[in-house]
């Protein structure tokens, strides 16, 4: 029996849950650092937290499944985010999204077949004056136009590629 | 400067980095060092010229003289022009003080973003920073109440509820157990000054909370920050230690008998935790699902506990009322508007930026003195004032005062004070259709007003762009917009048909009227 809980355990999840003090309140924090460590949220990693924490594994799942930004399928090694809000679609953030998931072949909300590129419509990045903005992976861009965001993909990638 | 270092301010803000604000700081420190000339670069929060970002500005004996915008490939030119000592050059823009976007503005709020290092306690203190909050502490909680009372600020995160009455009701609950939740979930579209004010000038934010704590007995506070703002998430954890540090967050802060300590949380992606019920149940580590009001957050809020939930904006602005006084800020506005609104102007104009104005400017005002035209060139069609929720606003509307009554007359509102411009190429049609998407989208699912309603507003639009039995579909949504408003348990789907009708009423014609 010890032997099976012990497989059950994810440890990462736990000393994560440990550094909250264990507790209910920090469950959307202690679910960002698990993502920010492994980039998504595995059966495994829930089924500790909700065993650490006391609640079950349900309210777990209410929880993960209601916010936009957890993950519960490993993502693309690049992430492009692109704002779709109103003041980035008043100076054509649309037509930069269409140009996105063209060049890329990948649709809003999903990672390209070679799991390159992973494409996500975000409601606004807080950078309205100088739209379209784009998140890429986790940098923020401001007046991105189609060759802009190409290029500056490109150098994502490159930059990867390099270690 | 006598004798000492030059220094020069590029802005650490979002919106300056997202257009190369860290690839100016690299060239100009390679190009000084090249040049062998010592400059100190001052990392300062953003004047709020966004237009003009990233804006370099360098401190000479007339003021500081700012650039901009300077990309990279401008530095070299920028030194050969002298522009260490406020030499002339194609992006200089004058004395920073005296350019008339900042000039005609009333910065009350945002009197230090852009001004200082946001992180130096020393420049803070040195530019009015805690004159408020050691009198907050040496004035009975109740006076604290009466003088944010008597100042007539407003809620600024968009409801516009008075802040001294929501106070002075978790003042007079008893118990101990009490927070302070600063609601800096920013997520209408067309807003930026919370995350502006947090990067700039974060430790202002820390005074009004702590200000608030002691008026209604609070010992602990959460900041509900937004994920999609990680570099205000970065800025005010640094603020949050450096507080710490200095006794200003704790026991006894600077002597006084008040206690108090700040958490920060991380929301994740939810647009429907800015509304307060839904983000007291997301800072309990729950689903943001909004709850049925009585009992009202100032009674039992978090953890079943009185709490008060303000906006950045709201608590940012009670030092200076502390400070200067009630009269002081009341003076500023018109009819029950009182104060200054830091207005942001987004979407497709020339001059987008911050704008801090007393209530009462008109909206004209401040898109044609303060934006100039739209970035693109095209005529302004409309503007969808106050975010998402907010109503679509046609030109020749555009006289309408900038103050909650105002708006609320003209069937529109102030939400967050950000204004979205569109050119003439939009299609209202197709924006009516968003607003009922994004609830759709960001519904928290709880009440069936939204939840269905946002499905069949979009389907019921679908209908009337295709020219579907168009007259009958308007009549449809007529009455499911007035359901919405009617039935909603909150904002989310009780605003929502305000873009959607204003759009029908203002520009029949893209709806085949």
């Amino acid at each position: 029996m010890v032997a099976l809980i012990d497989k059950l355990e994810h440890a990462p999840a736990h000393l994560i849950c440990g550094r909250h003090n264990n507790r209910p309140d920090a469950l959307l924090e202690i679910l960002h650092e698990t993502q920010a460590a492994e980039g998504w949220l595995s059966d495994d990693a829930l089924r500790t937290i909700a065993d650490v924490l006391n609640i079950s594994r349900a309210e777990i799942h209410g929880v993960v499944s209601f916010y936009h930004d957890y993950r519960r399928a490993a993502p693309a090694k690049h992430f492009i985010k692109i704002c779709r809000a109103e003041a980035c679609q008043a100076v054509g953030s649309e037509a930069l999204a269409a140009h996105a998931e063209q060049k890329w072949n990948v649709s809003t909300g999903c990672k390209s077949a070679d799991d390159l590129i992973g494409l996500e419509a975000v409601y606004c990045l807080g950078n309205c004056a100088l739209g379209p903005s784009a998140m890429i992976d986790g940098e923020l861009f401001g007046r991105v136009t189609p060759e802009r965001l190409d290029a500056l993909v490109e150098r994502c990638i490159e930059k990867a590629e390099r270690g | 400067m006598a004798g000492g270092t030059i220094r020069v301010y590029v802005p650490c803000d979002a919106a300056a980095i997202s257009v190369g604000a860290d690839g100016a700081v690299a060239a100009i420190r390679r190009e000084a060092d090249r040049r062998k000339i010592d400059l100190e670069i001052v990392r300062n929060g953003s004047r709020g010229m966004l237009w003009l970002e990233p804006l370099v500005e360098v401190e000479t004996g007339g003021g500081r003289v700012a650039y901009g915008p300077v990309a990279d490939s401008d530095v070299a030119s920028l030194f050969d022009a002298d522009f260490l000592n406020g030499g002339d050059h194609g992006l200089a823009q004058g004395v920073t003080e005296e350019i008339s976007y900042l000039a005609k503005q009333e910065r009350v709020t945002f009197a230090r973003c852009g001004v200082i290092d946001p992180l130096s306690l020393a420049d803070f203190e040195a530019n009015g920073g805690l004159v408020g909050l050691r009198k907050a502490l040496a004035m009975e909680p109740v006076e604290i109440v009466e003088t944010v009372t008597e100042a007539g600020l407003r809620g600024r995160g968009g409801a516009g509820f008075p802040t001294g009455i929501k106070w002075r009701t978790a003042h007079e609950q008893p118990g101990d157990e009490k927070y302070i939740c600063c609601n800096a979930d920013e997520g209408d579209s067309g807003t930026f000054a919370d995350r502006m004010l947090m990067e700039g000038d974060p430790f202002i934010l820390l005074e009004g909370m702590v200000i608030s704590a002691r008026a209604v007995g609070a010992a602990t506070g959460y900041i509900y920050l937004r994920s999609e703002y990680p570099h205000a998430v970065k800025t005010m954890r640094r603020a949050v230690d450096i507080w710490r540090k200095a006794g200003l967050l704790g026991d006894n802060i600077d002597g006084s008998d008040t206690g108090f300590d700040v958490h920060i949380r991380i929301g994740a992606g939810a647009y429907i935790c800015g509304e307060e019920s839904s983000m007291l149940e997301s800072l309990e580590g729950k689903r943001g699902e909004v709850k049925v009001k009585p009992p009202i957050p100032a009674i039992k809020g978090l953890f079943g506990k009185p709490t008060i939930v303000n906006n950045v904006l709201t608590l940012a602005t009670t030092p200076v009322i502390l400070a200067k006084g009630a009269a002081h800020y009341k003076n500023f506005g018109v009819g029950r508007s009182r104060g200054t609104q830091p207005f942001q102007l987004a979407g497709d104009i020339a001059q987008g930026g911050l704008v801090e104005k007393a209530f009462g400017v008109s909206l004209r005002e401040l898109l044609e003195d303060f934006g100039g035209c739209t970035r693109s060139g095209k005529p302004i069609r409309a503007v969808q004032a106050g975010g998402p929720l907010g109503a679509y606003i046609p030109v020749r509307n555009f006289d309408v005062e900038m103050e909650y009554e105002a708006l609320a007359k003209a069937g529109a509102m102030l939400g967050h004070g950000g204004i979205v411009v569109f050119n003439d190429t939009v299609d209202m049609a197709r924006q009516a259709h968003f607003a009922m998407e994004f609830c759709e989208i960001e519904s928290c699912g709880k009440c069936t007003p939204c939840r269905i309603g946002a499905v069949r507003g979009k389907e019921t639009i679908d209908k009337i762009i295709t020219g579907d039995n168009r007259a009958e579909n308007l009549k449809v949504l007529d009455d499911l917009c007035e359901l919405m408003t009617e039935a909603s348990l909150c904002a989310m789907g009780g605003l929502t048909p305000m873009p959607v009708q204003s759009a029908v009423k203002h520009f029949p014609e893209d709806f085949g009227g």
